[in-house]
């Protein structure tokens, strides 16, 4: 009887010594996993699970320089036109099928047909074909500048490289299946939306010899097992992190930071060179007042960056006033249009307001009431538009509204908006072919609708570009150009740190805007 | 007995379909769109009314209306418009928690609430009962929350003796299993024990005063058998009732206690999709959650006569 009893618990203790040996990484991240086609969204959690899962041609590094990742090598024509390039040997998706470049060509269709930079690229395409299994040309109407940063980029829709049958599903829908060719093998069977994703091991993963640096690198899966567990509460993630129930928790609340500071294991640590987000007031473009460029210039009078950064940050190691559109500490910040940013002083952007033919009508403000960024940086803008003596119509609601209102084009009356504040990754916001908002496109742009093909002229003398210096030069005009148009109020830039158990885990790779788990390893 | 059931279970029918109708028209209605949330902050105008139209959501509500409801007759509650996973198989992952968590408030509650209302009621009005019922009534007065972060404060953070959050199946073990429950069943379990408490204690001294208690006790019955056996037993009609209400309660989801807990029971799935407006689990949850409540309704309905042999159907 004893050693049935005996028997009964060495095997009840079977599964948990085998778990003991696995490594396993458990992360809270700043969203859960509910997409797994990071084509299909733009969403940035949708894109850390694409990081995982699948590869890419080419990765930004820590000075969004692109590097090559599944390319071998590769070629550019003297006229800067034909683009050749090779794969690298031995790479499998998880399934254990080779990766071609039939996979590859119908990745980057999907890609571009639906993302906003690769939109840009595919533009320039005129021709897309395989050589052979490994080798394939890219064939371009003119010479375009960014097509290696653009099939680099880590933030919003990676160019994900999947199956060819995958890559074939319509870009308006999303993938079935998950598989890529990247570190980690997502666990489908283990998957609980809204509570947990797991990803395995890729143990047939070739990675680059290089030094990883930020989206570039090698990709070394350095434990058996990711989990990236979704807390909603961030109180209780914190709790989890100081009692080690979890190693790594991407995007602590500011108000917790001096806490996790003192934990004991526990550090912080800054994401990468770049400030992680950037913060934008939207006005809406087509209707009255801010149909008026007048209107939107005012507007700068209501914006004083530190009471902002103040009010959703507090503490200003974690924070930096920049008064441009591209992001400060980025390669092309500048200080064109810079002076547009006034001192704060709401009678006269009251006067102005007047001047453009404002009479008190109600300017509707959509007020996220349930975002630790946004909503804080929604109440600032309405206290000053209150003291300037404009009367707001406050629209409270949850973010999940604000989205859905912000893309109705109807006027503020038939259920439109005026003005709405959203905020923007800092490597993206750092390039402006990447840096979406930034644009003037009118119809076919971003909420809010800016419409000057000034600004989308440089944008695009910008991308065609081939020295750095002229990138730069053309980097000021435009930013001169967007800031006399008003694409948008900047209200600072902020870097949220994230915490990790060092007692436990090594080996995190820096990576601004988008965290990157391969590389992290279990002590 | 068995006709009573028949009738009652085809009565359900009706109201399942009233609340597929305001739970789809109710949805509809509120604002929100699930294309403009998958698309992301980077999509244009365009890109969320492509993704609508595949979504199906362009076209006229009484014919996605129609569509859902002929999927649903045939046991289909559709799939997920985020995670593309069926309804079905995303509650399924949610029951298990949902359950433990239930039974274990249950066990929590009662086992403390039933001693406590009868004592309570036994010593009316002296010291004993009014700590008791202090206590019931800070327990139900406290929110959740607060219990639960000075449980995870203490028992967790402080004295290490028990995870801060989680749930592990039962095929994870015994002990991780019943690790994980204890807080959130105690932090849950206070208010229903409140609850029940102060039920049991009033339904327990309206029995007491009745003639055949006095005469079991002029019998000289043991203080004890007069109170379980008599008192209890004719005292718990209303104390059943309350604990089924808890019972389908707990099952449509404790969102709080699930939430600091994090604990993937079908609350926070519930509430998850309302925020994401993903229609099709918000639907097939209120159906069920719906169906649950007819069902214990009808179970607590049937056990009166068992426990009450006056109750005739």
């Amino acid at each position: 009887m004893i050693f049935r009893v005996m028997a009964g618990l060495a095997a009840l203790a079977l599964p948990f010594s085998a778990m003991a040996q696995e490594k396993v990484l458990k992360a809270v991240m700043h969203a859960d996993v509910r997409v797994i086609d990071p084509i299909w969204t733009t969403q940035t959690i949708a894109n850390i699970h694409g990081a995982l899962v699948y590869d890419t041609l080419f990765g930004n590094d820590a000075n969004q320089k692109p590097q090559p990742q599944m390319v071998g090598k590769y070629e550019i024509s003297p006229d800067r036109m034909t683009y050749t390039f090779t794969l690298r040997d031995g790479l499998k998706f998880h399934d254990g099928s080779p990766v071609t470049t039939k996979d590859v060509i119908a990745s980057l269709k999907r890609w571009g047909a639906k993302d906003g930079v690769g939109q840009r690229l595919m533009g320039f395409v005129t021709k897309l074909e395989p050589v052979d299994d490994k080798t394939f040309t890219m064939v371009l109407r003119e010479p375009y500048g960014m097509v290696l940063e653009s099939l680099g980029k880590s933030q919003s829709s990676i160019a994900a490289i999947m199956r060819e049958k995958d890559a074939q599903t319509d870009p308006q829908q999303q993938v079935k299946e998950s598989v890529g060719s990247g570190p980690y093998i997502f666990a489908k069977d283990q998957w609980v939306p809204g509570s947990k994703a797991v990803y395995l091991k890729n143990k047939d993963y070739v990675a680059r010899t290089e030094a990883p640096s930020s989206f570039a690198g090698g990709k070394i899966p350095g434990v058996d097992r990711i989990e990236l567990v979704w807390i909603s509460d961030p109180q209780t993630a914190m709790s989890a992190l100081v009692n080690g129930e979890i190693d790594f928790y991407e995007q602590p609340p500011n108000d917790f930071l001096p806490l996790l500071a003192k934990a004991r294991g526990v550090k912080l640590m800054k994401t990468g060179t770049i400030d992680s987000t950037q913060g934008m007031i939207r006005l809406n473009h087509l209707h009255p007042p801010f149909n008026n460029v007048k209107a939107r210039q005012a507007m700068y009078y209501l914006i004083n960056q530190e009471d902002f950064l103040r009010a959703i940050v507090g503490d200003p190691k974690y924070y930096r006033v920049c008064p441009g559109l591209l992001t400060c500490g980025g390669p092309y910040e500048n200080d064109g249009g810079t002076a547009f940013m006034k001192e704060y002083n709401p009678k006269k952007a009251l006067q102005l307001l007047k001047e453009a033919g404002y009479n008190g009508e109600p300017i509707t403000i959509l007020a996220a009431t349930d975002h630790n960024t946004i909503t804080p940086a929604t109440q600032v803008l309405i206290q000053a538009m209150r003291e300037a003596g404009i009367n707001v119509d406050v629209q409270s609601m949850d973010w999940g509204s604000v989205v859905s209102r912000r893309a109705k084009k109807e006027p503020p009356a038939q259920g439109g908006w005026n003005i709405f504040v959203t905020t923007s990754g800092g490597v993206g916001s750092s390039n402006p072919v990447l840096h979406t908002w930034i644009g003037a496109a009118c119809d076919k742009g971003l909420f809010g609708w800016p419409c000057d093909p000034e600004v989308e002229k440089l944008r695009n003398a910008f991308g065609m570009a081939s020295t750095e210096e002229e990138r730069k030069k053309i980097a000021k005009e435009l930013q001169t150009k967007a800031m006399e148009t008003v694409v948008f109020l900047p209200f600072g830039q902020w870097d949220t740190p994230l915490a990790y158990r060092a007692d436990r885990i090594d080996g995190i790779v820096p990576n601004t805007g988008l965290a990157v788990l391969w590389g992290i390893t279990k002590k | 007995m068995t006709a009573y059931i028949i009738r009652r279970l085809f009565a359900t029918l009706p109201v399942m379909a009233v609340v597929a109708l305001f739970v789809f028209f109710l949805l509809r209605l509120a604002p929100g769109d699930p294309a403009a949330i998958i698309a992301g902050d980077d999509a244009t105008t365009e890109a969320i009314e492509a993704v609508r139209m595949k979504l199906g959501l362009d076209r006229p509500l009484v014919e996605q209306f129609v569509v859902w409801v002929w999927a649903l007759l045939q046991g289909d509650l559709g799939v997920s418009i985020f995670s593309n996973l069926p309804v079905t198989r995303l509650m399924a992952q949610r029951v298990e928690p949902t359950i433990a968590l239930t039974l274990s408030t249950l066990v929590v509650a009662v086992s403390l609430a039933i001693p406590i209302g009868v004592v309570a009621a036994w010593k009316a009005r002296k010291l004993v009962d009014r700590v008791v019922m202090g206590f019931a009534v800070l327990g139900f007065a406290m929110p959740v929350f607060v219990l639960a972060y000075v449980l995870i404060y203490f028992f967790a953070v402080q004295w290490q003796l028990l995870p801060v959050q989680g749930y592990q199946p039962m095929s994870a073990g015994l002990w991780p299993f019943v690790e994980s429950l204890i807080l959130p069943s105690v932090a849950l379990g206070v208010t229903y024990m409140a609850l029940i408490a102060r039920i049991t204690r009033a339904s327990m001294l309206e029995v007491l005063q009745q003639d055949y208690i006095r005469t079991a006790n002029a019998k000289g019955l043991a203080t004890d058998r007069v109170l379980l056996l008599h008192a209890l037993k004719n005292a718990s009609v209303p104390i059943v009732t309350v604990i089924g209400i808890g019972i389908a309660l707990l099952i449509s989801g404790v969102v709080i206690t699930e939430t600091v807990f994090n604990i993937p029971g079908l609350g926070r799935l519930t509430v998850d999709a309302v925020l994401k407006r993903d229609y099709p689990i918000v639907q097939g949850l209120i159906l069920v959650f719906a169906g649950v409540k007819v069902v214990v309704n009808l179970i607590i309905d049937i056990s009166y006569a068992f426990l009450d042999p006056r109750i005739r159907y």
